[in-house]
């Protein structure tokens, strides 16, 4: 197998710098939608002067390049351990240009590694599939709106949330309230039914690789998804929370299995900077979207 | 949008209300959450009689501070030829400095705290108590925000890490908006009682 390095440094750049032009159409619709000269338009006006000024400059486009969060589907016969070594590299050659900030602390110690690396650190998950080609997601997930991510266990009483999709839907609405503006609103939000505490938080992040304006193939998921904008977006928060039209850009819910016993729902709040890249590896070529 | 050249009065503060978006001229100091703790416990606690070891960086951050500006910032920076530079620098979420800010404030005679989400009730009571106000920058604006940093001064504890250190920095033109001002008015307050109504209805 090819050393793949300096294919991951690219993706971890192009993930960093470009904002996904579904991401940046949505934006642009937002801003279109925001009062003339309201605080909200303002923000939406600098944050997508910040998106061409990272585009054209090639740097980041938020100072948090947050927790790399690798997903790599292989094919049989590859080295996953060969695959993970050439990451965390490529994650400290990224470091040292320039495409992220230096960002993994020891949890004891407050020391900063200064590259990007250390225990679980990058996130990498590891897929065989059935494809010959090797392909790559990674997102960017910054830790303002990790901070504001969230979980519920249904029943939840003092939002009369119960176990089904009402029960989602009304979790999920405080979770929106509850983040205000500090997730860097306007956000997308991933949303997990079921699982453990730990395959729903996961679930709740995978969902953000999803475009922003696709639409789940589950009817009832879909018509879920359609509410929850239209209603997190009533709440009025606003960019930056400074009031406005637009609090959320996307919701993506998917479900799990889950435990007779436990019925979690897992919110994972991305910024408007939903930064995500992918590649894929067919043959000796590169290709990244 | 109203020009606020650093050091800045406490007549210029006491001017400024909720809603007005300031452009900020100066040097300030990058200051989060491992410096501010440390402020607390060397400078604050100790009644300005820090540890001497602490005391020279205490002299200067008094000189920069006092009518001066924390910019709640972890930065992106590259070094050329010894020289430090601000390559990507949004403002990081505030409210995680609410128990230290206040007594920061007050403490250095502090006239604005710049950074993202907004702060609680007692950094609101700070900002009437000695004059100071909350500004607001856009978050996640980083490259945008970084080209108003124009220079890097100089670098204060780089062992907590790149984005924990104290960055001194001079800016022209550094955009942000007044959401907390020092007569008690406070945007993220209001955004958050009338969101609750909706959500009331909505559930």
């Amino acid at each position: 197998m090819q050393d793949l390095t300096d294919a991951f440094v690219e993706l971890i750049r192009r993930a960093a710098t470009l904002l996904p032009a579904d991401m940046e159409r949505a934006l642009r619709k937002a801003r279109e939608d925001e009062e003339p000269g309201s605080a909200a338009e303002g923000a939406l006006d600098t944050i997508l002067k910040n998106v061409e000024m990272s585009r054209a400059k090639s740097t980041p486009i938020c100072q948090d390049t947050g927790t790399p969060i690798f997903t790599i589907h292989y094919p049989l016969g590859v080295s996953t351990r060969k695959l993970a070594d050439q990451i965390r590299r490529a994650c400290a050659i990224a470091t040292e240009k320039g495409y992220l900030r230096p960002n993994a602390v020891d949890s004891l110690t407050g020391k900063n590694s200064g590259n990007n690396t250390g225990i679980d650190f990058p996130t990498m998950h590891f897929e065989e599939w059935d494809e010959e080609e090797i392909k790559v997601d990674l997102i960017l997930k910054g830790g303002g709106c990790e901070n504001v991510s969230t979980q519920y266990e249904l029943p939840n009483n003092d939002l009369d949330a119960g176990r089904d999709l009402e029960g989602v839907r009304r979790v999920v609405l405080d979770a929106v309230h509850k983040a205000q503006g500090l997730g860097c609103a306007p956000g997308v939000l991933g949303v997990a039914v079921g699982g453990d505490r730990g395959t729903s938080y996961t679930k709740s992040k995978q969902l953000l690789l999803r475009p922003v304006d696709d639409t789940n193939e589950d009817s009832k998921l879909a018509e879920l998804e359609d509410r929850l904008l239209e209603e997190g977006n009533q709440l009025g928060i606003g960019p930056m929370g400074f009031g406005g039209k637009t609090t959320l850009l996307g919701v993506k819910v998917g479900s799990l299995h889950r435990l007779p016993a436990s019925y979690f729902v897992s919110v994972a709040y991305m910024c408007w900077a939903n930064r995500r890249a992918s590649m894929r590896v067919v043959g000796e070529e590169i290709i990244y979207a | 949008m109203r020009k606020l050249t650093i050091p800045i009065s406490e007549q210029d503060i006491r001017a400024l209300t909720v809603g007005e978006p300031v452009s900020l001229n100066g040097v300030m100091v990058t200051a989060r959450d491992a410096a501010h703790k440390y402020m607390i416990d060397n400078f604050v606690k100790t009644h300005g009689a820090p540890p001497v070891a602490e005391v020279a960086l205490y002299e200067e951050l008094k000189k920069i501070l006092g009518g001066g500006v924390i910019y709640h910032c972890g930065p992106v920076v590259q070094q050329t030829d010894g020289k430090w530079s601000f390559v990507a620098a949004g403002p990081t979420t505030s409210i995680r400095e609410e128990p230290y800010q206040a007594d920061v404030i007050g403490h250095f005679g502090v006239r604005a705290v710049i950074g993202k989400g907004g702060m609680g009730a007692k950094t609101l009571q700070a900002c009437q108590d000695y004059g100071a106000v909350y500004l607001h920058a856009i978050g996640g604006a980083a490259t945008f925000i970084a080209e108003r940093v124009k220079e890097v001064l100089t670098v204060y504890k780089l062992d907590f890490g790149v984005p924990e250190a104290f960055w001194v920095i001079r800016v022209e033109d550094f955009p942000a908006v007044v959401t907390m001002d020092s007569h008690g008015g406070s945007l993220h307050k209001q955004i958050e009682e009338q969101s609750a109504k909706v959500l009331a209805g909505l559930l």
